[in-house]
């Protein structure tokens, strides 16, 4: 039997984070959330609500968050591993649909994009469109691969993608440092349509412009300068 | 004499007066004892005689000799800059890699009491 286990990066997501587990348990054999050194109930929340918790001392920031949920995803010997946001945007099912399609054994990363359209029409408010995109040109300009949202934190890795995964940035451009590793190991990729569910608080917990700049400036370092 | 020569003289003098004693506690190799006494000497003839300044800035190219000092303060700064985001850069990665060992640690620790009470709980009576 394979091994299924989803990795939820959370800070300060009190509001939000039992729902997100409670659904998470459902379709997965483990859910393991990374504390991201919260100042409020998170961490005790999700312990509660089934997940197994992983509590950094401080905050690190979503990508060190995934990074070590990741990792400890492989000591739990996971067979696929699905990254999801805490703040409630995504759905259990299209988590399901990403473990499913790495089940088919020839991809060894997913991207659930909230741009490519499935059988669901998409609903993205238009200033998110207008980031995503940027983030995506940016992407593509800095690492050369082509994805329709870059920023998407609903994400499969296979076993091996997820034992081989290097993530060096700690902060949101983390996300786009996924799609670099995707490149240099070589993993075969594919995209698989979500749609997210965006509320007020999912929408006041996302990126602005400042963290784009932020993000964008900490990538170019990357690429550039390692 | 200005007075804004006489705070840069003094100003220079007190700082090779720190970077000997630095040197002399240990604390600062002979290289760098050297490299600072020879910009603090800088600073001073260029305080006391700025028209040696012209002599540098016309063999740069530049016009006048405040503006090569300009162009090189501020060439200085960014390079500063550089390195210290760099270094920030590393120590942020230093601290999330001994953050994440130790809740991968916890973690472990938790699950093996976890299996430990399993045991005993479904263990023989």
């Amino acid at each position: 039997m394979t091994q299924r286990i989803i990795v939820i990066p959370a800070f300060n997501e009190e509001r939000t984070i039992a729902d997100v587990v409670c659904a998470a348990v459902k379709i997965a054999d483990r859910v393991v959330v990374v504390d991201d050194g919260s100042r409020d109930r998170t961490g005790v929340l999700a312990k509660e609500s089934g997940a197994l918790v992983v509590r950094h001392a401080v905050n690190r920031g979503v990508g060190a968050a995934l990074g070590t949920g990741i990792e400890a995803a492989v000591r739990l010997h996971a067979d696929a591993v699905v990254t999801m946001d805490a703040d409630g945007q995504h759905r259990a099912e299209d988590a399901a649909r990403v473990f499913d399609r790495l089940a088919q054994g020839d991809v060894d990363f997913v991207i659930g994009s909230r741009m490519k359209r499935g059988d669901e029409p998409g609903n993205m408010p238009v200033h998110r469109i207008l980031f995503n995109t940027i983030g995506n040109i940016l992407t593509f300009m800095l690492f050369g691969v082509w994805v329709t949202d870059s920023q998407s934190g609903l994400r499969g890795l296979s076993h091996g993608a997820a034992r081989t995964i290097e993530l060096r940035t700690n902060g949101m451009e983390s996300l786009s440092e996924f799609i670099k590793e995707m490149k240099d190991r070589h993993w075969r990729f594919a995209e698989v349509p979500i749609k997210a569910i965006y509320t007020d608080y999912s929408l006041s917990k996302g990126q602005n412009f400042f963290v784009g700049v932020k993000v964008a400036i900490k990538l170019i370092f990357r690429r550039f300068f390692g | 004499m200005h007075a804004i020569q006489i705070v840069l003289t003094c100003f220079a003098v007190f700082a090779m007066s720190r970077a000997v004693i630095r040197y002399r506690r240990g604390d600062m190799r002979l290289l760098h004892l050297a490299l600072w006494l020879l910009f603090w000497t800088g600073v001073v003839v260029v305080a006391l005689r700025p028209e040696t300044t012209n002599l540098f800035a016309n063999w740069l190219g530049v016009g006048r000799g405040v503006d090569t000092a300009m162009y090189l303060a501020l060439l200085m700064i960014f390079y500063l800059l550089f390195r210290s985001f760099g270094k920030i850069e590393d120590l942020d990665r230093q601290l999330t890699r001994v953050v994440r060992a130790n809740a991968l640690r916890e973690m472990e620790a938790d699950l093996a009491q976890e299996k430990s009470r399993d045991q005993d709980s479904s263990g023989p009576r």
